[in-house]
């Protein structure tokens, strides 16, 4: 039994809330990697991380040259999977859309 | 003809044959086929095709130059990372927004949320970042031309612009997208070869991003050796400040940009469209962290090979380049060894732009694999140009004449007019590309901190903040804009050269202009009047994936057009 329906749309006034304070909450962990690694590891603490070598890189140098790269791939992997997850928890399915012309 | 020319000539005639191909097979008739590809194109292709849009003559050409010789290893990680970054937040705050949101271009998008003056200052907004950017990849394509085909450098522009004059203008964005796919494949193979044979031939590990670790301890002890700071060592050519606020700009740069985000439009679905953004950074991260391996090997190579060997005894790479005169060496105490260093006693000079075309000779490899790394810059420069030359195209066409001049215009008339304005904006590129104002080198990177500074903000505000008003979002963008284009003419060299506040670089100032405008947005919309409660419901309903019905009737044009 799916649950009831606003007109028109995939759900109700409280789903929507729901839909979209969980939306922004996995945004906001993503982001604070996203300056952690880049800002963080990769700028602000680059001095002290140098004095890790892991690998032969000196792991500030790493992180700024392949490290913080690497995490933003993931960070968009595990957006892309979390949504779907929550698309199909909502039931959103249609999601073929035409592009238009106003 | 040598091995190499003959070589280059068969891999660009071969992939020019290959682009033209696809541009017939994908003509299109309608203007949503022109302007987004018909919206129906997959996400691993559109991913692709994101890729070849945004890797430009730069990125494929310069990038490792820049990183190993003019900001020596660790400082060149600005343009690592915040031309990767920008993806997280495209990914995150706009694209499957936008796409829900559904319009052909980006002041389409601003028009329709905020205001008719929104949507002109966008329109020059996106017409001047677009041309400047385009100007510097014709003029890499006649690079190309001139060091490996000989011709001249005019004539090479010319036929850059008949090649991209044929899938555009046939094709639209549904040939530029599919021949971006080839592009892409091209290119990306091109640059893979000679970074996997140096990394092997050198610590045999066949994975250059691993491989170029081994060789760091040496090239920070040879760079000690030579006077110079270390490899890895951070801050060395600019402090902490510029650094983070350089990487800045170029990461919400890269989110503002008109030419990337239109791409999510040409998505399936929002779905897709957040498929396409992961995709596109995966094909991005391939190159992006095989350039500072590149970089790496080469400056090691450089710094062995070249530094005091005899004046005239330069290893064959070396020469190649020092005849087109984009090595030179300069035997100032006339000891007959070439003294490379980082004080004033420096005999030789390297032009950023070598490394990669290098790459291949500097590995010992054959003249095919030299002939396709020339192809693959040509790839690189060309699947850019044509993206901001569609964007130039259907701002003027669909935002200019068919929303302001002529709304009762035909569908077959606004092709005509898109395909008209696209034959004009080539001819206006290659015109820049072939006499390029002197200023080009820095603007296209001032594009950046420009797009951040203007664009950025007022999407992400218009989707996230249902109050955002249309005053508030042109008083900031304006403030944006202005300030930071003032910000650069007072601080760049060739006009106002000054230091600037707290020495901020004009690279570096776009971001804080992002801050500006982001403040004048807020406080304005405080005290103007608020979007209508039917604009506030549709921004509401582009947070949800899946048919609405009130972005639907949007698209039919079913809603008041005083909805702001």
């Amino acid at each position: 039994m799916p649950p009831s329906r606003k007109e028109g749309t995939f759900m109700d006034e409280r789903q929507r809330r729901e839909y979209w304070r969980r939306n922004l909450r996995l945004m906001a962990i993503l982001l604070t990697i996203w300056a952690a690694v880049s800002f963080g590891a990769g700028i602000w603490f680059v001095e002290p991380l140098n004095n890790i070598v892991i690998a032969d890189f000196p792991l500030g140098f790493w992180f700024a040259q392949q490290g913080s790269i690497l995490t933003f791939l993931a960070l968009i992997a595990v957006y892309v999977w979390r949504m779907d997850k929550l698309d199909k928890e909502y039931g959103v399915d249609e999601l073929e859309e035409e592009v238009h012309h106003s | 003809m040598s091995d190499i020319q003959i070589w280059t000539l068969v891999f660009a005639a071969l992939s020019f044959a290959l682009y033209i191909y696809i541009a017939v097979a994908s003509r299109v008739k309608d203007t949503a086929g022109f302007y987004v590809a018909g919206g129906g194109i997959p996400a691993p292709a559109n991913g692709a095709a994101i890729a070849a849009d945004w890797m430009s003559a730069a990125s494929f050409i310069s990038m490792a130059g820049i990183v190993a010789l003019s900001t020596n290893g660790y400082d060149g990680s600005v343009y690592l990372m915040g031309w990767t970054g920008g993806y997280v937040l495209l990914a995150l705050l706009l694209a499957p927004y936008l796409r829900k949101f559904g319009k052909y271009t980006i002041p389409d998008f601003v028009g329709d949320r905020y205001s008719e003056t929104a949507r002109m200052v966008a329109v020059i907004c996106t017409v001047v970042i677009s041309f400047v950017y385009v100007a510097g990849q014709m003029s890499g394509t006649g690079l190309v031309f001139a060091r490996f085909l000989n011709v001249n450098a005019t004539t090479g522009v010319i036929i850059g612009m008949v090649i991209v004059f044929f899938y555009a203008v046939l094709g639209g964005m549904k040939g530029i997208t599919w021949t971006q796919v080839a592009q892409y494949s091209v290119l990306i193979v091109a640059y893979l070869i000679p970074a996997v044979a140096i990394s092997t031939t050198v610590t045999n590990i066949p994975v250059p991003q691993i491989g170029f670790g081994q060789i760091l301890a040496e090239l920070d002890g040879l760079q000690r050796d030579l006077g110079f700071a270390e490899y890895t060592e951070a801050f060395t050519n600019s402090n902490m400040l510029n650094v983070t606020l350089m990487t800045a700009t170029l990461m919400f740069g890269t989110a503002g940009l008109p030419h990337v985000i239109v791409r999510f439009y040409t998505a399936k679905s929002v779905r897709a469209a957040r498929f396409s953004a992961l995709w596109a950074l995966f094909f991005i991260a391939l190159l992006y962290t095989t350039a500072p391996s590149i970089a790496a090997f080469s400056k090691l190579n450089i710094l062995q090979d070249v530094s005091g060997t005899a004046v005239d005894n330069l290893p064959g790479w070396a020469q190649t380049w020092a005849d087109v005169d984009l090595i030179s060496v300069d035997d100032l105490n006339n000891d007959g060894i070439i003294d490379y260093g980082a004080d004033a006693a420096n005999e030789l000079t390297i032009n950023n732009d070598i490394l990669v075309l290098a790459a291949p000779e500097i590995a010992g490899l054959p003249a095919p694999v030299i002939g396709l790394v020339a192809a693959g810059a040509l790839a690189a420069a060309l699947s850019t140009a044509s993206g901001l030359l569609l964007v130039i195209s259907s701002s003027i066409a669909n935002d200019v004449y068919y929303k302001k001049i002529n709304p009762q215009a035909t569908e077959a008339r606004q092709l005509m007019v898109g395909r008209i304005t696209m034959a004009a904006a080539i001819v206006v590129a290659g015109y820049l590309g072939i006499n390029p104002p002197g200023f080009v080198a820095q603007v296209v990177a001032l594009a950046f901190g420009l797009a951040c500074a203007s664009f950025f903000p007022v999407l992400v505000l218009g989707i996230f903040w249902k109050k955002c008003t249309a005053m508030g979002a042109t008083a900031g963008m304006i403030t944006g804009l202005v300030v930071t284009l003032a910000y650069m003419l007072w601080t760049i060299d060739i006009y106002g050269n000054s230091d600037g506040i707290f020495g901020i670089t004009e690279t570096s100032f776009g971001v804080v202009g992002m801050a500006l405008n982001i403040i004048v947005t807020v406080v304005v919309s405080q005290f103007t009047p608020k979007p209508s409660p039917v604009m506030q419901e549709l921004v509401e309903e582009i947070r949800y994936p899946g048919r609405t019905k009130l972005v639907e009737a949007h698209a039919h044009g079913d809603l008041p057009p005083d909805v702001h």
